[in-house]
């Protein structure tokens, strides 16, 4: 029963860090109808600058990350600016196209430049903290803290959006794309600040991957797959729905290995397919699309 | 009717350059079919790839060039194809030849139940199932212990040699067994490919055809005007299910090794199949010729600079993708109006004696 119970509230900790992939997946589809297939990439990018930060200057990972964040934002901004919002329109697949490109470009460039070789961001004691909850069970520090980070990413996404121009005008230009250009506003700007707010989250993200687990180049197409499946299980268009989303599939996989250790990736994938089945439009759909 | 005009027309699909690469196509193919006589063994086994890779283009094409259908997913059917093929032949006993169109029939079933799941996601949201879709093949068949689990398996000699024809080729050429094995895969990879085509070419100028060219345009317009959307695209999907699915079979067979991680490979199956398709030209059927060419050229050139020669395609392919969409054949046809395999209806002027002709909008 005790493992049981272990496994729930794993992979409740684990939906934390899956909510965290899906977010800035969300807040792009959300304010531009762009499906980054890039995503999964872009988050072990954000990994490998953390880790470059911290071993050049010696640093922790946190404060790493805290110089990453700037950098990362930069990267999406100009990202958008320069590539990415010549490719949005009517068609679907110049956006679908070009990020599957760049997908493969940031791959291959990470191995070269850091090769194929397993690393780590390591920040000590807290690594292996945990606080015991009784009964046997123990919760990680940083599981907890990854849960915790989603939940203020997420509460800091929504202020952003419901609370500030900034997010009146990306809720704007989500909404009624000529309008919103009518009333001045510079839709190409708003774009990429989009990219660069959605690679802010993505570098917490990969703060959060890199102190939980080894990470290399080539694993950035299957955190793309966990960030779908949690937006689209959540409902698109809500980011308490990406955070619940998140949860779910982590339940599925801690649950899933419970039973079978090999069974872990396949029972994510199954819960999503699931869901597809029975509630197409997710859980707590919101955007009408 | 007193006065005649001066000029007649005539609406046709098919114009001169048409009629002629038709011919030269039928040559082509008769040449390609007598190769084994003469060419050495290394040609036929570069053929052999390049045949795989024009059919499995041809089939992406397709799908997201005229159905929209924007899969990044279709290694899901070549590995199930490579995994039926193991299967059949391993554990049922059946000859290779037997079990490849059983495997293609398998994975038209299988794109049913496939398509319940994917079809309820739209637009690039679809592209992303079909790949978690294959990513579930992947790793279901990982699990299979019979066919090697994780580490995959390979297919006895007993079975890669005992195709049926394989005695008769060998008589026939005097070669040896192996020999003999590549001609066979030629053949069946020359059949294969030339079928893909002649499906694409079909649905095309069938009444399908239409209603994939007016779902493309316009889905409201189409739909309005009685267009089954969902069961046009379902029939390419499975259509294209079953075709890749071949494929799939005929690869391993030659491969004679499978595992997990390598059939459902997403750069090989669909990332160079994309880049070849979109070098050529989307939504043409001339357009993978066309990009097979070119990358086969560039694998075997640049192949060996791994990570860098990726980085290469994937920046040729956002190039192409951002300054020039219709790919070198689309470039091809806005400078001439030029086509070998046509499927629209053209007004000619017979008139004049060249060019000219306009197309009915």
């Amino acid at each position: 029963m005790t493992g049981w119970l272990d496994a729930v509230i794993q992979g409740i900790l684990l939906g934390g860090l899956y909510a965290l992939f899906a977010a800035g997946l969300s807040l792009i589809f959300g304010v531009m109808r762009l499906v980054n297939l890039a995503h999964g990439d872009l988050i072990v990018l954000a990994a490998f600058v953390i880790l470059t930060l911290a071993t050049w200057l010696g640093l922790d990972p946190f404060v790493a990350a805290l110089l990453a964040i700037p950098i990362m934002f930069v990267v999406g901004f100009a990202l958008q600016h320069v590539l990415l919002n010549r490719t949005l329109g009517r068609d679907l697949l110049p956006p679908l196209l070009v990020t599957f490109g760049l997908s493969i470009i940031i791959q291959n460039g990470l191995l070269q430049l850091f090769s194929a070789d397993s690393e780590r961001l390591r920040a000590g004691s807290i690594e292996t903290a945990s606080i015991a909850l009784g009964g046997g069970i123990a919760a990680g520090v940083v599981p907890l803290l990854t849960l915790l980070s989603a939940i203020a990413v997420i509460v800091i996404l929504n202020l952003v959006f419901y609370r500030t121009p900034l997010g009146r005008a990306f809720r704007a230009t989500s909404d009624d794309l000529e309008i919103a250009q009518l009333m001045g506003i510079e839709v190409g700007r708003i774009y990429a600040v989009a990219m660069g707010l959605a690679l802010v989250v993505v570098t917490v993200a990969a703060l959060y991957l890199g102190m939980r687990a080894n990470f290399d180049p080539t694993i950035g197409p299957a955190r793309l797959l966990y960030a779908f499946e949690a937006v689209i299980i959540g409902g698109l268009g809500s980011f308490w729905g990406t955070l619940a989303g998140g949860i779910v599939l982590g339940l599925a996989q801690t649950i899933g290995a419970r039973i079978d250790p090999e069974w872990q990736i396949l029972a994510g994938h199954l819960a999503f397919l699931v869901v597809l089945v029975l509630r197409p439009r997710g859980l707590f759909p919101r955007a009408v699309d | 009717m007193a006065n005649q005009p001066a000029t007649t027309f005539r609406i046709a699909r098919a114009g001169p350059a048409s009629l002629a690469a038709a011919a030269l196509g039928a040559l082509v193919l008769a040449i390609l079919a007598a190769l084994p006589a003469f060419a050495g063994r290394e040609l036929i086994q570069n053929l052999i790839f390049v045949f795989d890779m024009l059919a499995l283009a041809q089939c992406w094409n397709l799908l997201a060039g005229q159905a929209g259908l924007i899969s990044v997913g279709q290694q899901a059917f070549v590995g199930l194809g490579g995994y039926l093929l193991f299967a059949l032949t391993i554990m049922a006993g059946l000859d290779p030849l037997l079990a490849i169109p059983l495997a293609g029939g398998v994975c038209a079933a299988l794109a049913f139940p496939a398509a319940l799941i994917v079809f309820r996601l739209r637009g690039a949201y679809f592209a992303i199932g079909t790949w978690v879709v294959a990513e579930v093949c992947r790793l279901v068949l990982a699990q299979v212990k019979q066919l090697g689990g994780g580490t995959g398996t390979s297919l006895p000699p007993a079975v890669t040699s005992g195709v049926i024809g394989i005695e008769g080729i060998k008589t026939l050429f005097d070669v040896r067994t192996p020999a003999a094995r590549d001609i066979l895969s030629y053949w069946v990879a020359l059949a294969l490919m030339a079928a893909s085509f002649a499906l694409v070419y079909a649905i095309q100028r069938s009444r399908r055809g239409l209603a994939l060219g007016a779902i493309r345009d316009s889905e409201a317009a189409a739909a309005s005007l009685g267009v089954d959307i969902a069961s046009v695209k379902l029939s390419v999907y499975v259509a294209t299910a079953a075709m890749t699915g071949m494929i799939g079979a005929l690869i391993y067979l030659q491969k004679a090794r499978i595992s997990p991680d390598a059939a459902f490979s997403v750069l090989d199956w669909t990332a160079y199949v994309i880049f070849i398709v979109v070098i050529g030209g989307i939504g043409t059927i001339e357009g993978p010729i066309v990009g097979t060419l070119v990358f086969t050229l560039m694998q075997h050139y640049l192949a060996d600079f791994g990570a860098a020669y990726l980085i290469l395609l994937g920046t040729l392919g956002i190039l192409i993708m951002l300054f020039a969409p219709r790919g070198i054949w689309g470039f091809v046809v806005e400078r001439y109006d030029f086509t070998l395999f046509p499927t629209r209806r053209r007004l000619f002027v017979e008139q004049r004696r060249e060019g000219e002709n306009r197309r009915i909008p």
